[in-house]
């Protein structure tokens, strides 16, 4: 039996081969310890450390030193939040945010509010857009951080970072934007969009998991939260992932590469299955932003239809997720499509497409298809599908 | 330790994918809609009872996979049988007789033992008008949600 077409890559994302073999050397023969300055073992690890230091600069137009290596995004996301908020402590102590926020933001602004930081969780509207508006009246002489991410995981909204930046940068306020869902996938330029943090992901762009990326501003005051021998700067100790850092370099290296390609393809992918199903299947319904969305992101609510029992009868022809992984065998519905507003019946009739590298228009028509016979019977069974039919 | 979606055994899957007596029963004797769709699922059960039996048993469901096929071998298992019976069939026997469900899936079971309860109590309302009837619904469709919530 083959195995389903994978269309989860906003979960994650497979290691590509020229990524593999760029990883390999690290693990037998080049083993050594980037700290290690007294041999050539150590020379070796030290430099593929710097070889991908400066690919991923690159790709979000960043110094090398600016990079500073950690386990993954959510890692990267607190080290920026709580080490951002402990620097600005004597400055005050209110940060901004925005509903529709990964966990690893909104559990560490939580955790910092139970510390004493005021939070302001601002809204979005009903695309998922937050209103650069909002946050510059949420800001007050107390302020000092902003955390709004680049794209959501299960909408693939993109916010209007560059207009936020503009506003943070004007009142002096440091601002932290998690990109791991859009680095790799939209263009992603520190200085155009003012940003002083930035959390990647490896796992997000075709590279290994457990290993991510905060880019830190020059001269931006940060307080470590792993503390040891003071590698990266004394920003994040540990002795350095060498193995799975050259294949994020390796990752980001193609990334910036293919991006302008890759971009519009998996744009039209996404159209094209946005098309089929809306074509074949009444009371379907766009979650999310019809502009400024990730390539590959779509999001759709099938009405009258419990989103995991739909992914049960696809179990054998797509890989798919309802609402954020995390979410999946939880009772809620999703608290990103709650924040826009979607009731929550039709919160657990959501189904979150990830199109990637692998997709073709063959197994965007083959999902389609199936789709629209999954849905169809199920809502043969449904309680509600019966009573929205005119008698 | 995690489940997933792809753990479901043989009956599960047999029942979520030809579900039994699926649909409505016209002039029902005894109905009942139970669990809510903002907690992601919602069972309608309707029976006809003829001479102390549940000569017919229908549903419609909203619901995860586990929650079609625990509603589906739900009427396949109180078709045919006394009223006074009804009672021995619980949560645990709708999952086992679904050779077993996955901890976070229990309340599915729950939702159609919920079901049964309330369905009958419709049909002793309508039977014997003006009597009390135990509110065996509203307790049951309680521990629904705090099955539903500990459960995961």
């Amino acid at each position: 039996m083959p195995r389903p077409i994978y269309m989860d890559h906003h979960a994650t994302t497979p290691v590509l081969p020229e990524v593999r073999d760029a990883m390999l050397p690290f693990f037998t023969e080049q083993f050594g310890n980037a700290s290690s300055v007294t041999h050539v073992y150590g020379k070796e690890a030290a430099d593929a450390i710097e070889e991908a230091r400066r690919s991923i600069a690159d790709l979000i137009g960043a110094a090398p030193a600016e990079i500073v290596f950690t386990s993954g995004a959510t890692e990267s996301d607190n080290l920026a939040i709580r080490g951002g908020a402990h620097a600005g402590r004597g400055k005050g102590n209110h940060i901004i945010t925005c509903a529709i926020e990964h966990e690893a933001v909104l559990e560490t602004c939580r955790a910092l509010e139970a510390e004493g930081f005021a939070v302001t969780c601002l809204p979005v509207d009903s695309r998922g857009m937050v209103d650069p508006g909002d946050v510059l009246r949420a800001i007050h002489p107390g302020t000092i951080l902003v955390t709004i991410h680049a794209a959501n995981n299960e909408i693939g909204a993109l916010e209007p970072i560059a207009d936020i930046g503009r506003i943070t940068r004007e009142k002096g306020i440091l601002f932290h934007t998690d990109a791991a869902q859009a680095a790799g996938r939209v263009p992603v330029a520190v200085n155009g969009m003012n940003v002083d943090l930035l959390s990647l992901s490896a796992h997000k762009m075709y590279g290994p998991k457990g290993i991510g990326a905060l880019y830190v501003r020059r001269k931006v005051a940060l307080e470590p939260q792993i503390t040891g021998g003071g590698q990266e700067r004394k920003r994040r100790s540990g002795t350095l992932n060498v193995p799975a850092i050259a294949g994020f370099g390796k990752a980001a290296e193609i990334a910036k590469r293919d991006l302008p390609a890759e971009a519009p393809r998996l744009e039209a992918l996404r159209d094209r299955l946005w098309s089929r199903i809306s074509e074949r299947i009444d009371g379907v319904v766009l979650n999310g932003p019809a502009e400024n969305r990730l390539p590959g992101n779509l999001n759709v609510t099938f009405s009258h239809v419990e989103g995991e029992a739909l992914l049960m009868a696809l179990r054998e022809t797509a890989a798919l997720s309802t609402g954020s992984a995390c979410a999946s065998g939880t009772v809620r519905g999703s608290y990103v499509l709650r924040a826009l507003g979607v009731p929550e019946e039709e919160a657990h009739s959501s189904l979150r497409f990830g199109l990637g590298r692998s997709n073709t228009e063959d197994h965007v028509d083959r999902v389609a298809d199936h789709l629209a016979r999954a849905v169809s019977r199920l809502r043969t069974i449904s309680p509600f599908y019966q009573e929205a039919r005119p008698s | 330790m995690s489940w997933n979606i792809v753990d479901y055994g043989e009956i599960v899957l047999d029942h979520y994918e030809n579900p039994r007596n699926v649909g409505e029963i016209d002039g029902a004797d005894g109905v009942a809609t139970v669990g809510n769709p903002a907690c992601g699922d919602l069972m309608k059960l309707s029976l006809r009872i003829r001479g102390g039996v549940v000569a017919e048993a229908r549903f419609k469901t909203f619901g995860c996979g586990a929650a079609i096929a625990a509603s589906s071998m739900t009427t396949v298992l109180i078709q045919g049988m006394k009223l006074e019976d009804l009672d021995r069939i619980t949560n645990r026997s709708v999952a086992d007789a679904l050779g077993g469900l996955p901890p976070s899936k229990l309340h599915c079971s729950v939702l159609a033992e919920d079901a049964i309860r309330e369905a009958l109590a419709d049909y002793r309302r309508r039977a014997a008008p003006g009597e009390p009837v135990e509110p065996s619904g509203a307790r049951a469709a309680m521990g629904t949600r705090e099955t539903a919530e500990t459960g995961v």
